[in-house]
């Protein structure tokens, strides 16, 4: 019986610079998005109250803005000794190549591989499949059905999310972190039938992103959803719960974390 | 990669001051060696023998001067690896890499999980059996001789995640991504080192 522990993970969308929070993927342009702080003092107190990971997403995708992420993870991995990921506007190897670079551990890859599948391909032939992390953004169509949205959520693509995902681990992707548009901000629990439909059938590693809004969402991802790894954002970053809460819960439940 | 960079900054952090070396030549005044290897066995492999580094490298590590060996820097050690057929590992500890078997769980073994001390050592002095150390890893070495194994971790397998033997210290997971018990792994490392009474230096 593996003993690995159950990942917390904070989430910060970087967006000029800043660390920036919206609802259901709300825009930038559309004063959608709230800032919620420095994205470097963010990653220190995360890494200070014992988070398993920290997600730097560019939600610009800019050339600008993939030269402001750079230089947060690169601030960031000086100080702070635990796995980074990074993602938003990765296009190539190269994107991929400058990323891990610049200290990430692992690299997220969304809308251009959707465009073209062989992304997953040559980023795991060329770094290893250990840090290509599929990120797949979803809306749910039906009772048992979620259709795989592209660029940030705004277009609907032919992909239902199960397909997509095991296409995406046939390609060399070591990991999977599932986005839930319809839950993204809105705080009433992660949608764990979606998370679970992939935590049982993927034979890697599933992160479920979208919706926590209180202690207990955690405890349901891990024991109903069969999460690998838990995604947060929001109650986070305001503080209305903070991580080592969540772990001292968790274990209450029977659920391993590290503390 | 990456995990150069991040092995640096950690080093650096617990009072190193890491080098990268490319040649024989810069390895003459290094008080230790820091072996992180990235990417596959058998192109890493390829790579240490192309700079000329790699007979020093098993000269070193099998002198029992401070060597420190992370991830694929530790399968390194062995003879081969599953991963790659055919392709010599540098032979200093007797065994080879094998897969994780597919039963076991979700492979590669990514996250955070435990460490039990085998055997004692001033390296694991400041860490305890329980603490968490972050994996990432699909190989995993099989060392013929237990007395090499220093510290053991379950997934699914029971499997050596360190050895340790004189001043030589190896573990598959990565003490630079592994916060407080990382970080503490690799300060005893530097100490071990520094009472050689030289400046630490890293290898690539």
């Amino acid at each position: 019986m593996p003993v690995l522990a159950k990942r917390i993970i904070p989430c910060l969308d970087v967006h000029a610079g800043r660390v920036t929070r919206g609802e259901q993927f709300g825009r930038a342009e559309d004063g959608g998005l709230r800032d919620v702080g420095d994205p470097v003092g963010l990653a220190a107190r995360y890494d200070e109250e014992g988070a398993d990971e920290l997600v730097f997403y560019d939600i610009t995708a800019s050339v600008e803005g993939r030269k402001t992420l750079l230089d947060v993870l690169r601030a960031v991995s000086d100080r702070c000794f635990l796995p980074l990921t990074a993602g938003g506007g990765v296009r190539t190897a190269e994107d991929i190549r400058g990323m891990l670079l610049a200290g990430a551990d692992k690299v997220s890859v969304n809308t251009a591989a959707l465009a073209d599948p062989d992304l997953i391909r040559a980023g795991a032939e060329r770094f290893g499949s250990q840090c290509i992390v599929l990120s797949i953004d979803v809306r749910q169509t039906g009772p048992e059905s979620w259709r795989v949205f592209s660029h940030g959520g705004r277009r609907p693509t032919e992909w239902e999310v199960l397909d997509w995902a095991r296409k995406g681990v046939e390609l060399g992707a070591g990991e999977v972190v599932c986005n839930s548009i319809d839950c993204d901000g809105m705080k009433g629990g992660y949608d764990g039938s979606l998370i679970r439909l992939l935590a049982d059938a993927l034979p890697v590693p599933v992160v479920a992103s979208g919706g926590a809004g209180k202690i207990q969402d955690f405890g349901e991802v891990f024991l109903s959803g069969h999460a690998d790894a838990a995604l947060a954002a929001g109650i986070l970053h305001s503080g209305e719960v903070v991580i080592p809460e969540i772990k001292a819960y968790l274990r209450t439940q029977g659920i391993p974390v590290r503390l | 990669m990456g995990n150069l960079r991040s092995v640096e900054k950690a080093l650096a952090f617990v009072g190193a001051v890491p080098r990268r070396v490319t040649k024989p030549e810069d390895l003459t005044d290094l008080a230790a060696i820091v072996l992180p290897g990235v990417g596959a066995f058998g192109d890493c492999a390829a790579q240490l023998a192309q700079t000329g580094l790699w007979d020093p490298l098993r000269e070193w590590a099998a002198s029992g001067k401070p060597f420190l060996g992370i991830c694929l820097g530790y399968q390194l050690l062995f003879e081969g690896s599953a991963e790659s057929p055919g392709v010599a590992g540098l032979g200093v500890i007797p065994g080879k890499s094998v897969r994780f078997p597919e039963e076991v769980g979700k492979v590669p073994h990514i996250g955070w999980n435990t460490i039990r001390i085998l055997r004692q050592s001033e390296f694991t002095r400041e860490i305890r059996s329980g603490d968490f150390v972050y994996f990432v890893h699909s190989y995993v070495p099989v060392p013929e001789d237990p007395e090499w194994i220093a510290l053991e971790t379950e997934y699914g397998v029971r499997f050596a995640s360190g050895v340790c033997r004189g001043a030589l210290f190896a573990v598959q997971f990565h003490p630079e991504k592994s916060q407080r018990v990382g970080l503490q792994l690799l300060r005893a490392f530097v100490e071990v080192a520094a009472c050689r009474e030289r400046p630490t230096r890293s290898a690539p």
